[in-house]
């Protein structure tokens, strides 16, 4: 027999020999997962949902003194296209920004029509690629030639990068402290296994059998748990993400109007990263508890 | 082919050290047969676990078949095993392998065809006499034959010694007897063996070097028997050995 081939083939022949404490790890570590799931897909739509809401606050308004001659307004606006972070400049006249504000108004838009000269300023806007540099660019746009006021919505921008930020590492602490729970879980599982076999494991040293050799079966073993709960999890997660996205998704839509992430993306990346944990999880898991029974 | 200069060892327990080896030097050739006797306690073990490489010398030197033991890297220790067969006093066979899995058993370990496997264990199993047996369980075989199991696992990588730790005493005198001509068959065809034993009967009557070990040291090495008058092997220090047996508790729970 090939040594792969003895090694995977004596992983399952462990499983099938304790099945109890292998589903009791499965168990475990799809639990474990789910939570994880359930996390990852908040920070995945709160990301999402953040990058809308900062979409509408990417730009910076100067508003320009009357009758700032147009060769300066050309020129401010050539100047601040060459800042760092600066996706686009945009002259916008006080026409076009009362055609904005009416379509803004809507139906109460008539009662502008009544103003005998328009008030707006001539402005020009600019959008940020970077919303952390928003402020930097607002400060030096303040400096332009013919800028009378800036406008930004500093303090909302903020307030939101603060609330994401915060969701984020909170979401990655439980998981890593979830993480470490299922890797002692499997370490339990295999430690058990380890110990099943004592006797056969000291003969095998005794008979010249390499650490990995002995190894090998254990870490196939705590692989094929991690990588089986990864899959039931996965399969769980993708059909109730699914089921409520089908169900309420589109209420939610239109309420805070902001889109969910969609089940078909979200199911690609989440199986990655379910396979790649739940091996990590189980080799992690098995590693630990061979260390301590075959350090010779 | 085992070679110990100056051997020392010593286990470190909460009541003080524990005497395993002191100041051993001896010299066992290839194709030797050789008794390891002496009292419970008085560093048999400890002997056979240093050429094995289970437990490290405080100092000195043990060479293998010319190869330095004690400095030996953790990935040399398997191939070095290869070299040496081992044999238990408790058979130490897997209950829930057949016979023939058994013998096979140590041939996976290192890796070898299915194709060697198949030719190798059935002529190992006939030498030891058990060729009927091969598809049966350990628990279904008397101890002497699951015995001749243990030394067929043993031999049939070809190790250039065997060890057997006190081999027959767990058989009646009739089948250790017969034991004893397997390990000299075996012998015979040019393994080295060394045996570790207490039974005086089989030592006399096999009329090979005896090295005998007391408290750490080498009090008798000749040929043919130990001195029975100044070492009775089977019953001495009755009360050194229980303390010892104690520290050696305790220093495997460290």
């Amino acid at each position: 027999m090939s040594r792969a081939g003895h090694t995977i083939a004596q992983a399952f022949r462990q499983i099938g020999r304790n099945r109890a404490m292998t589903a009791a790890s499965v168990f475990a570590i799809t639990a474990m997962l789910l939570i994880l799931g359930i996390f990852f897909i908040i920070i995945i739509n709160v990301n999402t949902a953040a990058e809308t809401v900062k979409k509408d606050y990417n730009t910076i308004e100067v508003f320009l003194k009357d009758n700032t001659p147009a060769a300066a307004v050309k020129a401010a606006e050539n100047e601040a296209s060459a800042w760092e972070n600066v996706k686009a400049v945009k002259y916008r006249t006080k026409e076009e920004a009362m055609d904005i504000l009416k379509k803004r108004w809507g139906d109460s838009a008539y009662l502008l029509n009544s103003l005998s000269r328009n008030p707006l300023p001539d402005s020009l806007v600019i959008t940020v690629s970077d919303l952390s540099a928003a402020n930097a660019v607002a400060e030096k746009a303040r400096g332009l030639q013919g800028a009378e006021d800036v406008k930004f919505y500093k303090d909302t921008v903020d307030k939101l990068m603060k609330a994401t930020n915060g969701i984020q590492i909170a979401a990655l602490i439980i998981m890593a402290f979830l993480i470490l729970v299922s890797v002692v879980v499997v370490s339990n599982t295999i430690k058990l296994t380890v110990l099943n076999r004592s006797e056969e494991i000291s003969i095998m040293k005794y008979v010249g059998a390499t650490n990995w050799f002995i190894r090998g079966p254990f870490l196939a073993e705590g692989i094929v748990i991690g990588a089986f709960s990864a899959l039931i999890s996965w399969g769980l997660v993708t059909f109730i993400y699914g089921r409520i996205i089908a169900r309420i998704g589109k209420d939610v839509l239109s309420v805070i109007s902001m889109p969910l992430v969609p089940n078909a993306f979200l199911s690609v990346n989440l199986l990655c990263i379910f396979l790649a944990l739940g091996i990590s999880i189980g080799a992690w898991g098995s590693i630990i508890s061979m260390r301590r029974f075959l350090d010779t | 082919m085992i070679d110990f200069d100056h051997v020392t060892k010593n286990y470190r327990t909460k009541m003080g050290d524990n005497i395993g080896l002191d100041d051993v030097t001896v010299s066992i050739d290839k194709g030797e047969f050789v008794f390891l006797v002496g009292p419970s306690g008085a560093g048999k073990s400890t002997f056979i676990k240093l050429i094995m490489k289970e437990i490290d010398a405080d100092s000195g030197s043990i060479k293998v078949k010319g190869r330095e033991v004690t400095t030996m890297s953790n990935r040399q220790i398997p191939i070095h095993r290869r070299n040496l067969g081992i044999v238990f006093q408790d058979f130490r066979l897997l209950e829930n392998k057949t016979v023939f899995e058994n013998v096979a058993f140590a041939m996976e370990i290192t890796h070898q065809t299915k194709r060697a496997i198949n030719r190798q264990v059935p002529q190992v199993l006939s030498l030891m006499g058990i060729s009927n047996y091969a598809q049966k369980y350990p628990g279904e075989l008397s101890a002497g034959e699951q015995q001749r199991v243990a030394i067929g696992r043993a031999v049939v990588n070809r190790p250039t010694v065997l060890i057997a730790d006190e081999p027959t005493g767990n058989l009646d005198p009739d089948t250790a007897w017969e034991i004893m001509q397997l390990l000299e068959q075996i012998n015979q065809r040019g393994t080295t063996v060394l045996m570790v034993t207490h039974a005086k009967d089989i030592v006399d009557k096999m009329k090979k070097r005896v090295i005998t070990i007391d408290r750490g040291r080498i009090v008798g090495d000749m040929q043919g028997a130990y001195d029975l008058h100044k070492y009775d092997i089977s019953g001495k220090h009755k009360e050194t050995e229980s303390f010892r047996r104690v520290g050696g508790l305790l220093n495997r729970n460290e």
